[in-house]
């Protein structure tokens, strides 16, 4: 059995997406010895800044966190053929949610303030897709082009908020007061401490079993349940969907919910688990990052958790490598990250011939 | 370039054509010898590998191995433009014609004799009126290619052909778009093209056609050339035997029907097209339980569009469809006509009645996948469906019977059993079809058609819409033919003739002035 372009699935989940991470750190290879550093010292402080000591481990695993909640965000709209580059936006206004829940109920209990914040944060991100969605159901407006545009509308709206509304007063900085105790997210190594377990400081944080439920959620979704099969009719086939009596308008505005509100849940993860205050683009690119670890993950969970543990790995590597190699500036870092993305996501397709080329007589032999 | 030579030389030999697309093994070393001046009918199921084979010839894919010889020298053709200099043509089932061009333009694409077009197409009409009075080809060279009819059309694409030099020409399934009528024109056309020394090949999966026209047959099966034999010495029932490797039975046996209660009327439907244009013209007819009615007509005279619109796929623009006494309300759609025990296999399978990506059991639900018996709380069980899918796939002996392989894997034809054994399992009263058997093997066919005469006779009323003609005059207890738009005709089943429902779909009314 092969694949529709010739691999087999195996292949395609796993072998694919290594040849393309193999090909770009070559070529960021070849760019660090340009610039006079050695690449294996580099990929060596990289390797060791994401995962070398307890802290650079929890801040690579902050970041996936992120890319777990925006890769899952444009996965389940890619089901349902919806192209959601909007998640950068969602997350943004789903911080807000988050954040105003938090300002709010700061002075409450845990108990209260972090399930309403969470709630909050999924609401937000999904009134934020809701629009794009609505028109693109109702009046044909292309999804691609007003979730774009929606990603300027939230900053210029956030940009005006924290810096005329939610600013606190008598600063200069747009930011808004600390949120209070209640509504923090509890990081990992207070919870390990409480236990006994003495762990290294980082933001990392308990909206992480969050993202681990959201991935289970999001599969049993989409491959368990009679909604989850009529988004994919919608999406593979949307004249099968309606010979089927499932409403493609229908599925375009739930599956958008769905999509918003994962990435919504990214403020849970950076204001109440980390920053504990609302402030100026605290996404920080990772809605667009989402679309690289989907298309890496193969829009699939499982796969999404390990093309998001790649990315917050370059993330926090990267950070490293920057401070450490004096010729390695944040920009190279940039690139480094760029190249992953070109390879994994836009070149995606160019090994696969030669690939099925060079697996072709092993399918043979196994048939 | 190697010759041979010698009064038999054959006008095309092919030698041992091997090819494969990935796993499939489309041709397995084909040979073939087509005469210099006949018409060499070449027959198979969907799949067999016979339009492969023509692609070949025309240099659409190269073969892996194997040898084109033309006229007794070898050739290599790697693209069409060796296959034109060779003297080969051929016209597909699908034109390659551009409508907005005048019929002159048209031909002359890709000859048009230098950078000035005018002295190409001064030569070119005078070339084409030649051909035209020596074939029995006359086309209209200053008319609008898209406005005219399809079979003036697929002269056009045939004078064509011959104006780029072919000698050899190919038809593709030339027959599917036309009425029985243009249909036997063609083959007059064909006929004399042969007499006057040039060589046909005649692709096609219709025994009558075969032994209407050719002199020669060669039949394949699953890559495989498997039989070959001069016209007059075979029969339908041989030749289908050969393709499909066992007997099979052509006809369909049924009782005569007896329809009771009408179970599905249809009242001065008018459906209108995205453009404006009305396709379906104020039909009405009743649908009983008990009988197959079936609507034929050329392809394009409404009969998609009204199907579309009993199914609940498109609103009829004024009308009503009446399903057990109850008038159906504006969007209620395809699921409102499940609701009422209608159920719809659609004429285009790939494209409406199944999702390619998806496994056959994922299939077996679209349109079901909310049924009870089908969901436990939020999630689908998938136990059941895979029980009820394979037990379905046994019952309507789909192969292989494999409910998580993928749909595509499937033959056109298990593919087909497979909707109509979801279509069927919901118990419906009414099931409406649209080309039961386009793209299916014909040992599919006598499933299928055995099917929905058996559901027929469990008092359930059927519908089927079909370009087949052979396949409305086997089924129906009741026929109506569109034209137009409109129903110009009805005809008992035992009554009707081939060339009664021809003329009625040629637009031609019973009584009318010629």
């Amino acid at each position: 059995m092969s694949a529709a372009r010739g691999l087999p699935r195996w292949a395609d989940m796993l072998v694919l997406p290594l040849v393309n991470l193999a090909a770009a750190l070559l070529i960021s290879g070849i760019v660090i010895r340009l610039v006079g550093e050695s690449p294996l010292a580099a990929f060596r402080l990289m390797a060791v800044g994401a995962f070398g000591a307890q802290d650079s481990i929890g801040y690579t695993l902050f970041y996936a966190t992120d890319f777990v909640f925006t890769g899952l965000a444009v996965a389940v709209a890619f089901h349902a053929g919806l192209f959601n580059i909007g998640g950068e936006g969602q997350a943004y206004i789903g911080g807000l949610g988050a954040g105003l829940v938090s300002l709010a109920l700061g002075g409450t209990t845990p108990w209260v303030a972090i399930p309403l914040g969470i709630a909050a944060a999924a609401a937000f991100g999904a009134a934020w897709a809701f629009i794009p969605a609505w028109l693109q159901a109702r009046r044909g407006s292309h999804i691609v082009i007003t979730t774009i545009m929606f990603n300027f509308i939230a900053s210029a709206l956030m940009t005006y908020l924290l810096v005329n509304v939610l600013i606190r007063p008598g600063q200069q900085s747009p930011e808004s007061r600390q949120f209070g105790a209640a509504a923090a997210m509890p990081a990992v190594h207070e919870v390990l401490a409480k236990l006994g377990i003495a762990f290294a400081p980082s933001p990392f944080n308990l909206a992480t079993l969050l993202a681990a439920a959201a991935c289970v959620l999001v599969w049993a979704y989409l491959w368990r349940t009679p909604w989850g099969y009529a988004l994919r009719v919608v999406g593979q086939n949307p004249q099968a969907a309606a010979y089927a009596g499932i409403s493609p308008a229908r599925v375009i505005i739930v599956s958008m919910l769905v999509s918003g509100a994962l990435a919504g849940c990214l403020g849970v993860n950076e204001l109440m688990g980390s920053e504990h205050r609302i402030l100026l683009d605290f996404p920080g690119g990772a809605g667009f990052v989402g679309i690289a670890v989907a298309l890496m993950g193969r829009n699939h969970p499982a796969g999404i958790v390990a093309a998001s543990l790649l990315f917050g790995a370059l993330y926090q590597g990267g950070t490293q490598l920057s401070f450490d190699m004096p010729h390695v500036n944040r920009d190279m870092v940039v690139l480094i990250q760029g190249l992953v993305i070109l390879f994994c996501g836009a070149l995606e397709n160019v090994f696969r011939r030669p690939l099925a080329a060079v697996l072709a007589p092993l399918g043979r032999r196994k048939g | 370039m190697e010759l041979e030579s010698g009064a038999s030389t054959p006008a095309l030999e092919l030698r041992g054509i091997d090819k494969r697309f990935g796993p499939v093994h489309a041709n397995r070393g084909v040979s073939l010898r087509v005469a210099r001046g006949s018409i060499h009918g070449l027959i198979g199921e969907n799949g067999a590998g016979k339009s492969t084979l023509m692609n070949i010839v025309f240099g659409f894919h190269p073969a892996d191995s194997g040898e084109i010889w033309v006229h007794g020298s070898r050739r290599r053709i790697a693209r069409p433009r060796d296959a034109i200099s060779a003297g080969i043509g051929m016209v597909h089932q699908h034109f390659m014609l551009v409508e907005r061009f005048t019929v002159l333009e048209n031909v002359v694409l890709g000859a048009e004799g230098g950078a000035r077009l005018s002295g190409g197409l001064a030569a070119a009409r005078e070339g084409l009126g030649r051909l035209g009075r020596e074939y029995g080809l006359e086309v209209p060279l200053d008319a609008e290619t898209g406005r005219l009819p399809v079979g003036v059309q697929q002269r056009v694409e045939i004078l064509k052909a011959l104006h780029h030099g072919a000698d050899i020409l190919i038809l593709d399934e030339p027959t599917a778009v036309l009425t029985p009528g243009e249909a036997a024109r063609l083959f007059r056309m064909l006929r004399r093209l042969r007499d006057q020394g040039k060589t046909v090949i005649l692709v096609t999966h219709k025994l009558r056609e075969i032994m209407a026209v050719t002199d020669r047959v060669t039949v394949m099966r699953q890559g495989a050339v498997v039989h070959e034999t001069s016209t007059p010495d075979t029969s339908p029932p041989a030749l289908a035997e050969q393709m499909v490797g066992r007997s099979v039975l052509l006809r369909v046996e049924k009782s005569a029907a007896r329809p009771g209660k009408p179970l599905l009327e249809v009242r001065d439907l008018v459906v209108r097209d995205g453009l404006g244009v009305d396709r379906v013209k104020g039909v009405s007819f009743a649908l009983r339980a008990g009988e197959i009615v079936g609507v034929a007509g050329v392809s394009g005279n409404g009969q998609s569009e009204l199907l579309e619109a009993i199914a609940g796929m498109r609103e009829p623009s004024s009308g009503a469809v009446i399903v057990g006494g109850r008038r159906l309300r504006a969007g209620e759609g395809p699921a409102g006509r499940r609701r009422e025990g209608v159920a719809h296999v659609p004429e285009d399978r790939l494209r409406i009645g199944v999702v390619a990506s998806f496994s056959a059991e994922e299939n077996f639900i679209l349109g079901y996948q909310d049924r009870p018996g089908y969901r436990r709380g939020p999630l689908t069980r998938r136990g059941a469906v895979r029980a009820e899918c394979e037990s379905r796939m046994a019952t309507y002996d789909v192969r292989p019977p494999d409910p998580a392989l993928r749909i595509t894997a499937f033959s056109g034809g298990n593919q087909q059993k497979l909707v109509l054994a979801r279509e069927m399992d919901c118990g419906p009263s009414v099931l409406v079809v649209g080309q039961p058997t386009r793209g299916v093997d014909i040992g599919a066919i006598e499933f299928i058609h055995r099917r929905l005469v058996a559901l027929r006779d469990m008092g359930k009323a059927v519908l089927v819409v079909s370009v087949e003609l052979d396949e409305i005059l086997a089924l129906s207890d009741r026929i109506l033919v569109m034209a137009g738009g409109e129903i110009v005709g009805e005809l008992a089943g035992d009554r009707a003739t081939e060339e009664a429902v021809g003329l009625l779909m040629a637009g031609v009314r019973p009584g009318a002035q010629p």
